[in-house]
């Protein structure tokens, strides 16, 4: 009896998951290529939606939280405090927001050609951060302008920040979007997560009230939240060094950064498996 | 894979040429479920319905091999499973027993036109298409011209897909899939596209790519394109595999 050599041969339909990203880096280039240009189409203003919604955003807080609530008085610079997290904020339900929808969204595409599917979630993310661009330069002409000067844990600060947002959003959006195919319930949740973002995280306030307000358990807790690690490495990077210095850093800052990392790997690990474990349906639930 | 697998593989088919695909007591069950909310599938479970109760055998242990450079159909009535028999070949679905291995570049020529974008131009859809169905940059450019000149659209190719008939449409789509850099080629009902003119070029490019040594799968009920391209026929009745053997007895054993 022969045997037949099937080192050569594979088994159609699996992947490497989101490793496989890097042989089909042209395919991503062009989905995210296709997401950026598609996304204000037929629209007269266009990418200028990209800068008046998060204007518009800041504008509301701004009013509410800084003169009404006279947050503008206890914290220096309050405007640039206010926009670092909110663009922080954005990028993530942006990014997370896409992510889940990724799947049902090409539907037409899953249903029909095998290609790793992780690609369509990943193109999500970059687009949102593409998006996330324009809003992070008006913050940083802001910040110039009031007397920033780069610094290296500054930058590192905000490049850290960034790869926690993009791995938290990426892990999470893979987790609901694989689970939204079968069960569109998914999608809600999505949007609850979208509405506590903005409150779970000292964006709109500073994170001394959420010190004196709780147990301590709870603080520690809401520290190792990674959207307040990441809000506050953006605080760190770019309102400090424009402010009066009165608000410290929360202590631990770079501890709670790394543990809030590792919790986003964590969600990454998972998202993978769950979306490994669902892609089998894909094709038949959709 | 395990070696199991590789012991049970029949020893004579093994001897000419070389295996491209390999499918081994393959079953595929789809579950008739309407549940798409956690609530329904949890109040299913508390009154105690069976929730996967609606099975639906659509292939029931179905083997077979095909050799580098054979052209095979798959034949069979509507609904027979031939077209679920292809997405588990392309990996859009896994069999739920059995295994299937492929040896080679891949790409299918199901329901082409998925991947198109109304909004994008012609030539940046050929570009997105190629791309999903596996190709690099380079791979692309090398085969633009022949991809515009096949497709008869150059003269529309830098406007939005959405202005385009449903003809050119079809015509742009099957040619960037019918120009891929590939191994194995399936093929599912999709020779119906465009005008008699059309077909005929596409039959002929098909016919082209068999004559090359591509390896073929094709789903169709064009008899006379089958029995021009093929010449081994796999018969497919109510997911079983009944019939697999020369063209002509196959379309025989369909038709009986």
């Amino acid at each position: 009896m022969t045997t037949l050599d099937l080192s050569e041969f594979r088994t159609p339909g699996r992947g490497r998951g989101i490793l496989d990203v890097f042989t089909w880096r042209y395919l991503l280039r062009l989905l995210v290529r296709k997401g950026t240009q598609t996304r204000y189409r037929n629209s007269v203003l266009g990418w200028t939606w990209s800068y008046v919604k998060p204007a518009f955003q800041f504008g509301v807080f701004f009013v509410v939280m800084g003169l009404f609530l006279g947050l503008n008085r206890g914290v220096d610079n309050f405007a640039v405090y206010l926009f670092s997290g909110i663009v922080v904020i954005n990028f993530f339900n942006e990014g997370f927001g896409n992510a889940t929808r990724s799947i049902l969204e090409n539907g037409a595409l899953v249903q029909k050609i095998y290609l790793p599917r992780e690609l369509f979630p990943i193109a999500a993310i970059i687009v949102a951060f593409v998006h996330f661009v324009p809003q992070a330069v008006i913050l940083l002409v802001a910040c110039v302008f009031l007397g920033w000067t780069p610094s290296v844990s500054g930058v590192l600060a905000i490049a850290l920040g960034l790869v926690i947002i993009a791995a938290l959003s990426l892990g999470l959006g893979m987790l609901f979007g694989a689970i939204n195919v079968s069960f569109r319930d998914a999608q809600n949740v999505v949007e609850l997560i979208q509405m506590l973002s903005t409150w779970a995280a000292p964006v709109l306030y500073t994170w001394q009230f959420v010190r004196d307000a709780v147990p301590r358990w709870l603080f520690d807790l809401y520290m190792a939240n990674p959207l307040t690690a990441a809000v506050e490495l953006f605080h760190a990077g770019m309102w400090f060094p424009t402010s009066d210095g009165k608000i410290p850093h929360p202590e631990h800052l770079w501890t709670n950064a790394f543990i809030a990392l590792g919790i986003c790997v964590v969600f990454l690990v998972i998202g993978q498996m769950v979306f490994r474990r669902f892609e089998r349906r894909f094709a038949q639930e959709l | 894979m395990s070696q199991e697998t590789t012991s049970s593989m029949p020893s004579d088919t093994a001897v000419q040429a070389r295996p491209s695909i390999i499918v081994e007591h393959v079953s595929k069950q789809f579950l008739l479920r309407r549940a798409h909310a956690f609530k329904e599938a949890f109040v299913g479970w508390v009154r105690g319905k069976d929730v996967s109760s609606e099975k639906f055998l659509a292939l029931d242990d179905v083997s077979f091999t095909i050799h580098e450079g054979e052209s095979v159909a798959l034949l069979g009535f509507n609904g027979s499973g031939k077209s679920t028999m292809l997405k588990l070949i392309s990996g859009v679905m896994e069999p739920d027993r059995g295994s299937v291995l492929v040896r080679g570049r891949l790409a299918g020529l199901i329901e082409v036109g998925a991947g198109f974008h109304p909004d994008l131009t012609g030539r940046e859809n050929v570009y997105l298409n190629a791309a999903i169905l596996g190709m690099q940059k380079d791979e692309i450019d090398a085969r633009y011209d022949d991809i515009i000149a096949f497709s008869e659209v150059e003269r529309f190719i830098d406007q939005e897909v959405k202005h385009y008939s449903s003809g050119m449409f079809m015509r742009l789509a099957f040619s960037v899939a019918i120009h891929c850099e590939l191994d194995i080629l399936l093929v599912d009902e999709v020779l119906s596209v465009g005008d008699a003119p059309f077909q005929a070029k596409c039959r002929a490019k098909i016919e082209e790519l068999s004559r090359e040594g591509k390896t073929m799968v094709i789903v169709s009920h064009d008899q006379d394109m089958v029995r021009q391209v093929c010449d081994r026929g796999i018969v497919i009745r109510q997911g079983k595999q009944v019939y697999d053997g020369p063209i002509e007895p196959a379309i025989d054993a369909m038709m009986a």
